[in-house]
C-alpha cells in the first residue's frame, strides 16, 4: 500500500514519542532524587528542564492522533472506531477524547503540562522541593504512560483498513465534546501539583506558610478549571440528554464533585497555614485526599465499573491497571503521611471563634459532606462485589446527607471574612451582617407569600441564597469602608483591595447566585409532558406553545426530524422553536436535540419523545425559573478564583525576598 | 483555655459533626436505596405493593403500547418472567423493543411497576451490566452483544 506511507509514520511517530515520553518521565522520577543524595547540583537541575522536554513528547503523540483523526485514518483503531469521514471537522478533533484511549493520552497531557509549567515558572522555589515535587509527578506520569502503552494504546494499527469509521458516539458530537473534558481534566489533574507539593513536603519532612504559599496557586488553578468544567459538564447534560435534570448525583458525576468539595477545602486550609502557620499536617493531607479522590473519579470513570456515557472501556484488565496505580499512589502517599507527619512541628494558636476557627469550620464540614457523596457513590459498588445484592442510591439519598450538611456551611460562610484572624468578634459581624439578614428574611417573607406559603423549603433556600449574595457584598462594603468613611477613601480603599479579597468576595457571591439558581429551578420548575397533534397548544409558565407540525432536515452525518413550535405570550407572539429528534446513520442511533430559549436567566426548555402511532408527537415542554443562575454562578465562583490568582502572581517573587531579607539580617 | 483544652474542643466538635454526617449517612441507607431485581427474582420474592424497585430486563417484542395522553406500556422480560412497566413521560433515545433497560418505580398491586425513570443503553455497543447479568443468569446471553467486534 503505496498510499499508508505517509500516514503511516504520523501514528508510529506518536507511538515512538510516547515511549520516549516515558523514558524521559523516569529520568524526571529519578535522577534529581539521586541528585539530591548525592548533593549534586548538576544532577538536581535535571528536574528543571525533562519535564519541559517530556511534555513536548507527549505534545507530539497527541499532535499525532489529532491528525490521525483530522485525517481520518482508519487504519488506526482508534480513529476506526471512533470518527467517520462525513463528521464535522470539529467532532474529528474533539473525537481524539471522547474515547478510552485519546482521553487517558489528554490526561497525561495535561499532567505533563502542569510538570512543565513547576518546571518553567518554579525557579523561585527551593531546588530540592522542585525536585522532589517534580519527581513525584513523574512517578505519577510514568505509571499512566505504562498504563497507555501496555493496556490502551491509541495507535494500534488495523489491516487491511477498513473504508469509512464507526462514527463517534452521536451523544458526544457536541460543542461540550471540545470544552467539557480539557476543563475537568486541567481540574482533575491540576490538583496532583499540590499532592506532589505534599508528599515532598513529606519526604523532606517539614513544611512551612512558604511552602502553602507555593501550593495555593496551583490549587487555585485546579479549582478554577474543576469548577468551570463540572458547571460545563453539567450544562451538556442538561441540554443533550433531553431531561432537563442539571444534576443527576450520578456516580460519574460525583466522582468529579468529590475532588472539587476536597479540593475547595484545602484552598481555604492552606489560607490558614499561609497567614498563620497553623493546619499544616491538615493542609497536607488534603493535598494528598484532594488528588487521591481525583484519581478515584479516573478509576470509576476509567474502569468500566460503572455503566455511563463516560465509561468507554470494558476491558477488565484496565480496571484492574488503574485500581492498581490507585493504591500504589494512594497507599503510597498516606503511608508517608503516617510516618511522617507525627515530626512536623504544629503551630499557631487561635480561639475557637476567629478567622481561623470559621476556615476549621468550612473543612469539617466539608470534608463530612464529602464523605457522604463518597459512602452514597461507593456503597452500591462495595456491596455488590461483598454480598452479590444490586442496589442503587440515587438523589434521595443525597438530598437526606449531602444537603443537610451544607446547611450549616452556607449560613456560616458570611461570617467567615469578616471575623478577625487569632481572635474574632462574633457580634460585631453579626450586627455588620445585619444587612444580609433583613434581606434573607425579606426573601423568605416574600416567596411564602407570593406562593401561598406552602412548604419552607423554598423561602429557606431562597433566603439561604440572599444571605450569601448579600454577605458577600457586605464583606466587600466593610473592607472599603462604604458609608463610613468619605467617598474619597472609600475610593482608594477599592482600587488599593488586594486582588485576592475581592476574589473571595466574587467567589462567594458566585456561591449565592448558583444557591439560588438551584433552589428557584428546583421549586419552581414547571413541566408538562403531552402528546400534541399540530395545532395543539401546551401552556407552560406564562407562555403558550402552539405546535406547528414536523419537517424532516439533513446533517453531514444525520437525518433530523424537526418539530415546529410558535410560542406568544399573552397572546402576541413571541418567537419560535424547533427541537429534533436526530438518526446517525453509522451507528444507527438517535439523539434527541432539546429546543432551549433563554429569557432573562429563565429557560423554556422543550423536547422531543416518539411519534404516536396515531401521529401525535410526545413532547416534555418546562419553564425554569433563573436555572442559568446555576451556572452563572459556578462561573463567577471560578472569575473569583482567577481574581484572587491574578494577586498571586504579583508576588510571585515574595518568598525569595523574604529569603534574601533574613540572609541580609543573619549576616548582619 | 490552654493549647490542649483547644485541640480537645477542636477535636471533640470535629467528631460531633462527622457523628452527625455518619447518623444522616446510616438513615438514609436503610430508608433511601432501591433494590434490583430481575422479572425472575420479582416473581419469586414477595415483596409488598409500594415498594421501590430497580427493574431491569429486555423489552419484550411487540410489548409496547403507546397510550394518547403520553404514557407509555411495555413489558420486561428476562425471557423466564415478564413484569408490565407503566411509564409516563418521555422515553430515552436508545429505547427499542428487545434491548437492555431499566426502569426504577414503585411495585404496583396488581405486580406490575409504575417507572418514573426508564434508562436504556447509552450508546448502541453497551448495556446496563445489572441487565447483563440478569440475562448471564437466565443463560440467554451471548458473550458478543456486549463487545464491539474487532
Amino acid at each position: 500500500m503505496s498510499g499508508a506511507i505517509g500516514t503511516l509514520s504520523v501514528a508510529e511517530l506518536g507511538h515512538y514519542a510516547l515511549v520516549l515520553a516515558l523514558a524521559l518521565m523516569l529520568v524526571q522520577s529519578s535522577v534529581p532524587l539521586i541528585g539530591i543524595r548525592w548533593r549534586d547540583e548538576r544532577l538536581i537541575a535535571v528536574s528543571g528542564t525533562t519535564p519541559i522536554v517530556g511534555f513536548g513528547f507527549v505534545a507530539i503523540a497527541f499532535a499525532a492522533l489529532v491528525a490521525a483523526h483530522v485525517t481520518s485514518d482508519f487504519s488506526v483503531l482508534n480513529v476506526f472506531e471512533n470518527s467517520n469521514s462525513a463528521q464535522p471537522l470539529l467532532f474529528k478533533i474533539t473525537g481524539v477524547w471522547g474515547n478510552h484511549e485519546g482521553s487517558m493520552l489528554l490526561w497525561v497531557l495535561i499532567l505533563s503540562f502542569f510538570g512543565a509549567l513547576v518546571a518553567g515558572f518554579g525557579s523561585n522555589l527551593p531546588s530540592a522541593l522542585r525536585a522532589r515535587a517534580l519527581a513525584v509527578q513523574g512517578w505519577i506520569g510514568s505509571a499512566f504512560l505504562i498504563f497507555i502503552l501496555l493496556t490502551s494504546n491509541p495507535f494500534a494499527r488495523l489491516d487491511p483498513a477498513p473504508l469509512q469509521g464507526r462514527d463517534l458516539n452521536p451523544i458526544l458530537q457536541d460543542i461540550g465534546l471540545a470544552i467539557h473534558p480539557p476543563l475537568l481534566y486541567l481540574g482533575y489533574v491540576g490538583f496532583s501539583i499540590a499532592f506532589s507539593f505534599a508528599v515532598a513536603a513529606l519526604l523532606e519532612g517539614r513544611t512551612d506558610a512558604a511552602w502553602a504559599r507555593w501550593v495555593r496557586p496551583w490549587t487555585l488553578v485546579a479549582w478554577m478549571f474543576l469548577t468551570a468544567g463540572i458547571a460545563m459538564g453539567s450544562y451538556w447534560a442538561y441540554y443533550e440528554l433531553g431531561w432537563g435534570g442539571w444534576w443527576f448525583w450520578d456516580p460519574v458525576e460525583n466522582a468529579s464533585f468529590m475532588p472539587w468539595l476536597a479540593g475547595t477545602a484545602l484552598l481555604h486550609s492552606a489560607v490558614v497555614m499561609e497567614k498563620r502557620g497553623a493546619l499544616k499536617v491538615w493542609t497536607v493531607l488534603l493535598a494528598i485526599l484532594t488528588f487521591s479522590l481525583s484519581l478515584l473519579g479516573t478509576f470509576l470513570v476509567r474502569s468500566g465499573v460503572l455503566t455511563s456515557v463516560h465509561a468507554f472501556a470494558t476491558d477488565p484488565t484496565r480496571g484492574v491497571f488503574i485500581l492498581a496505580i490507585l493504591m500504589l499512589f494512594i497507599g503510597g502517599a498516606l503511608a508517608l503521611f503516617a510516618i511522617r507527619a507525627p515530626e512536623m512541628k504544629q503551630g499557631g494558636l487561635f480561639a475557637p471563634i476567629s478567622r481561623e476557627g470559621a476556615l476549621v469550620f468550612n473543612n469539617l464540614f466539608l470534608v463530612a459532606a464529602v464523605s457522604t457523596v463518597f459512602v452514597g457513590t461507593l456503597y452500591p459498588l462495595a456491596l455488590e462485589a461483598l454480598a452479590g445484592d444490586k442496589i442503587s442510591v440515587g438523589a434521595p439519598f443525597f438530598h437526606l446527607t449531602f444537603v443537610p450538611l451544607m446547611i450549616p456551611l452556607l449560613l456560616a460562610l458570611p461570617f467567615g471574612p469578616l471575623l478577625g484572624w487569632k481572635r474574632g468578634d462574633l457580634l460585631g459581624a453579626a450586627q455588620r451582617l445585619g444587612a444580609a439578614m433583613a434581606a434573607a428574611i425579606l426573601a423568605a417573607v416574600a416567596t411564602a407569600v407570593a406562593t401561598g406559603a406552602k412548604g419552607a423549603l423554598a423561602p429557606f433556600g431562597l433566603a439561604l441564597g440572599v444571605w450569601i449574595l448579600v454577605g458577600s457584598l457586605v464583606d466587600l462594603a466593610e473592607r472599603v469602608a462604604l458609608f463610613r468613611a468619605p467617598a474619597r477613601i472609600t475610593l482608594s480603599r477599592l482600587v488599593g483591595l488586594p486582588r485576592s479579597a475581592l476574589g473571595t468576595v466574587v467567589a462567594h457571591f458566585g456561591m449565592g447566585v448558583c444557591v439560588l439558581g438551584i433552589v428557584t429551578a428546583s421549586a419552581f420548575s414547571t413541566e408538562e409532558i403531552v402528546a400534541m397533534k399540530p395545532g395543539d397548544t401546551v401552556d407552560v409558565g406564562a407562555y403558550t406553545l402552539l405546535f406547528q407540525g414536523n419537517a424532516p432536515a439533513t446533517g453531514p452525518n444525520y437525518r433530523e426530524e424537526r418539530a415546529l413550535f410558535v410560542v406568544s405570550r399573552g397572546g402576541k407572539q413571541e418567537f419560535s422553536l424547533a427541537p429534533a429528534k436526530r438518526f446517525y446513520t453509522a451507528r444507527q442511533s438517535s439523539t434527541t436535540e432539546a429546543a432551549i430559549k433563554t429569557i432573562g436567566f429563565s429557560q423554556i426548555y422543550l423536547s422531543l419523545g416518539d411519534r404516536m402511532e396515531n401521529g401525535a408527537q410526545a413532547v416534555r415542554a418546562s419553564y425554569k425559573p433563573l436555572v442559568t443562575l446555576i451556572w452563572l454562578g459556578a462561573l463567577v465562583m471560578a472569575f473569583g478564583g482567577a481574581l484572587s490568582l491574578s494577586d498571586r502572581r504579583l508576588r510571585v517573587g515574595a518568598p525569595r525576598r523574604a529569603a534574601l531579607r533574613k540572609a541580609a539580617e543573619a549576616g548582619a | 483555655m490552654t493549647r490542649k483544652q483547644k485541640r480537645l474542643t477542636m477535636i471533640a466538635g470535629a467528631g460531633a459533626v462527622l457523628a452527625v454526617a455518619a447518623a444522616l449517612v446510616l438513615f438514609a441507607l436503610r430508608d433511601q436505596i432501591v433494590f434490583f431485581y430481575s422479572p425472575t427474582e420479582i416473581a419469586e420474592k414477595t415483596l409488598s405493593p409500594g415498594t421501590r424497585v430497580r427493574l431491569g430486563g429486555l423489552v419484550e417484542d411487540g410489548s409496547v403500547r403507546r397510550e394518547d395522553d403520553g404514557s407509555v406500556r411495555f413489558a420486561v422480560t428476562d425471557t423466564a418472567k415478564t413484569v408490565t412497566v407503566e411509564f409516563h413521560g418521555i422515553l430515552p433515545d436508545l429505547f427499542r423493543e428487545g434491548q437492555g433497560v431499566i426502569a426504577e418505580g414503585t411495585l404496583s398491586a396488581d405486580g406490575s411497576v409504575a417507572a418514573d425513570s426508564v434508562l436504556a443503553k447509552h450508546d448502541e455497543r453497551y448495556m446496563p451490566k445489572e441487565v447483563v447479568d440478569t440475562l448471564k443468569a437466565q443463560g440467554v446471553w451471548q458473550e458478543t452483544e456486549g463487545k464491539a467486534t474487532q
